[in-house]
């Protein structure tokens, strides 16, 4: 549909130039990662077996940071509206902005993790999987922000409360997206069966997520 | 110029409900082509929201809403230009870009970037990013938008705020022009247009015109 | 928006509730009366935790309801979005506090029940760590609740978000479930004990009864409250209507 893609490069484009966000996101997840060592000490072995779920819980509170801004700009100016008048179905022009989150956030700090994991002392070997991991998870985690993200479009403190109603949802996300990287530094087990499961949390988000999004969408719209 | 439409806007007892309160009801108006409806009364009366209830924003309490002459599984949202009180436009792009997404987006292919442009004189300003525009000039590039992409429907509220006596002359040209093509119009306004409204719809507190 | 049985009218149901309130009050002290005589002398001491397992009685119950409260409220939600019950978004508004407070009774029984056994407060295992969960998903929707002003609105949100976390629950749980298995392979023990005896079900389940109607005595008071503090916020805004017409 080139309505759609029409949108979404216009959305990613859009996170570029008002660059702060992707910046802040990455910021903050360097910043976050980089004073854990302070609270835990430095002993390089702690470290290393706490790596995988730092990164986690870091990536998702960064990537929650950004998440107000899938619908509220849009929101906010009036162009949602015009949106709704155009060629897609609202779950699908949910979608397409919670994959232009993806693209344009998710992914940045999917690939930044590694070089995060240098510090809190992951081994090498580890990192392949971790960026994979983390690939196949921030889908699920962008388009279950959407839901947040579109439930509290234009209330105060909106960020905080987003944070709230969806981090207990990132439950199964974080489980078995630190699963399958420890996996690979600690044992036991082989890394598969989460990664498979986190496919299979990213595959429904992706489907069931807009439709939650687009109802909330249209409540807030009234 | 458009090819000519031939659709028609037909609502029958529509009614609106906001905060659990009834705006209006038992509302109904027939347009055809080349028609356009003028609704007036005063802040808060509902004239907003009946317009975005037009554009399929807001739900209908009651009563349809249809466009005979239009395409089988067309919604009505989708035959409409809506401009409300915001501009929809984004400050990061520019003047062009705006309306290029405009073109493509609302456009199914028959959209019209240069005739957008020049709409409302906006060439000069193509490559600026649409922040450093000043208020009326943001308006102008709202309703440019009206030329991204042919559509029967206008949806037109306070189309002239920001607007200085050139540019207001250009709308109420633009709306002319619109009807003679067969389209159709419903504009809110306090300001005086030469356009001649073929109907009149006044809302006031009591319920209904 | 037409009600669908006559029992949707805010003023009948106001109507039912004074009428059933005395008596479920009634039921509901002679169950708990009854419960907790049966809990704390008839039962017999676990021959391996002694007198602690007796908090089975109010923790086991209370999780009975804390569960049940959610699954109302999600039916609720689909009252309010799929048939637009009037007294659907009530419903949901006035359970969600209700549940939380059980969520986290269970939460704290489950909590000193523990100390004597595990020798600490908290243990992750997947039972508590689920309810742990449930209490988050019922703080968002209060908190949900309260952030948005307009009922319509914020009772749809509010709906959604139940269903959103309706059908996380079950995936939730099982994550959880597999996560506990993963790090915690020797056995642990299970929150409600070895095989339960037999003469321990009789005090449990009048428990539970109890509970049961106190949560619904509960529920049926708070919505009246909700369609009391609706009725207020109406006459304000009619009188601020009138005032409107008044200036214009």
């Amino acid at each position: 549909m080139s309505a759609a893609l029409t949108l979404l490069r216009r959305d990613v484009i859009l996170a570029w130039r008002e660059g702060g966000a992707i910046g802040v996101a990455l910021g903050f997840y360097l910043v976050v990662v980089a004073i854990t060592p302070f609270g835990l000490g430095p002993d390089l072995n702690l470290l290393a077996r706490i790596a995988p779920g730092m990164l986690w819980v870091a990536l998702l509170l960064a990537a929650l940071l950004s998440a107000d801004r899938i619908f509220h700009n849009d929101y906010e100016d009036g162009t949602l509206d015009v949106l709704t008048t155009g060629p897609l179905p609202l779950p699908v022009l949910a979608g397409v902005k919670c994959l232009a989150h993806w693209i344009a956030t998710g992914v940045p700090l999917a690939l930044l993790a590694p070089v995060l994991g240098l510090l809190l002392n992951l081994p090498l070997d580890a990192m392949p999987l971790l960026v994979l991991s983390m690939l196949v998870g921030t889908p699920a985690v962008s388009f279950v922000a959407g839901i947040g993200a579109s439930l509290t479009l234009g209330l105060r403190r909106s960020g905080l409360l987003l944070a709230l109603l969806v981090l207990p949802l990132y439950v199964p996300v974080l489980i078995f997206g630190v699963s399958t990287v420890s996996a690979a530094v600690v044992g036991p087990g082989s890394p598969w069966p989460p990664f498979l499961m986190l496919c299979a949390l990213s595959l429904a988000s992706i489907v069931l997520a807009p439709i939650a999004a687009a109802a909330a969408l249209r409540t807030a719209q009234r | 110029m458009q090819s000519p439409f031939s659709v028609s806007l037909k609502a029958r007892a529509i009614a609106c409900e906001r905060g659990g309160r009834t705006l209006f009801e038992d509302l109904s108006f027939a347009l055809a082509p080349g028609e356009a409806l003028l609704v007036r009364g005063p802040n808060g009366v509902g004239k907003t929201s009946l317009l975005r209830q037009l554009a399929g924003l807001l739900p209908l309490a009651a009563g349809g809403l249809e466009a005979p002459g239009a395409a089988e599984d067309m919604p009505v949202s989708e035959l409409c230009h809506y401009v409300g009180h915001l501009n929809a436009a984004k400050n990061a792009l520019t003047v062009r870009e705006n309306l290029a997404f405009w073109t493509e987006f609302l456009g199914h292919g028959d959209g019209d970037l240069a005739g957008a442009l020049s709409a409302f004189g906006l060439e000069d300003l193509a490559s600026l990013p649409a922040g450093l525009l000043s208020a009326g000039q943001k308006r102008k590039l709202a309703l440019s938008r009206l030329f991204a992409a042919p559509r029967p429907v206008w949806l037109l509220d306070e189309p002239s705020v920001s607007l200085d006596t050139a540019a207001v002359k250009r709308l109420d040209d633009a709306i002319r022009e619109h009807l003679e093509a067969g389209g159709v119009a419903v504009v809110s306004t306090h300001v005086p247009l030469r356009t001649k409204f073929a109907h009149e719809l006044t809302l006031d507190f009591g319920g209904e015109a | 928006m037409t009600p669908m049985i006559s029992l949707a009218s805010p003023t009948r149901f106001l109507a039912l509730v004074g009428t059933v309130v005395p008596w479920l009050s009634a039921l509901v002290v002679v169950l708990l009366a009854v419960g907790l005589y049966l809990s704390f002398f008839v039962a017999p001491p676990d021959y391996q935790q002694g007198e602690t397992v007796r908090i089975m009685f109010i923790h086991v119950p209370a999780a009975w309801v804390a569960l049940g409260c959610y699954v109302v409220i999600a039916i609720a939600a689909l009252g309010t979005l799929i048939w637009r019950h009037p007294l659907a978004a009530v419903a949901a508004k006035a359970a969600a506090p209700i549940g939380a407070t059980f969520t986290f009774i269970v939460l704290v029984t489950g909590s000193l029940w523990g100390k004597p056994m595990w020798g600490t407060y908290w243990v992750w295992d997947a039972r508590l760590t689920s309810l742990l969960v449930l209490f988050l998903l019922y703080l968002g929707l209060i908190a949900l609740w309260q952030a948005i002003e307009e009922p319509g609105r914020a009772g749809r949100a509010a709906a959604i978000l139940a269903l959103v976390g309706a059908i996380n629950l079950p995936i939730i749980k099982f994550s959880v479930d597999w996560w506990n298995t993963l790090h915690q392979p020797a056995s642990v023990f299970r929150t409600d004990g070895p095989t339960i005896d037999p003469a321990l079900l009789t005090p449990l389940f009048v428990m539970g009864a109890a509970f049961i109607a106190l949560f619904v005595l509960l529920h049926l008071i708070a919505m009246r409250a909700e369609i009391l503090r609706r009725r207020v916020r109406a006459l304000q805004q009619t009188q601020v209507a009138h005032a409107a017409v008044a200036e214009a």
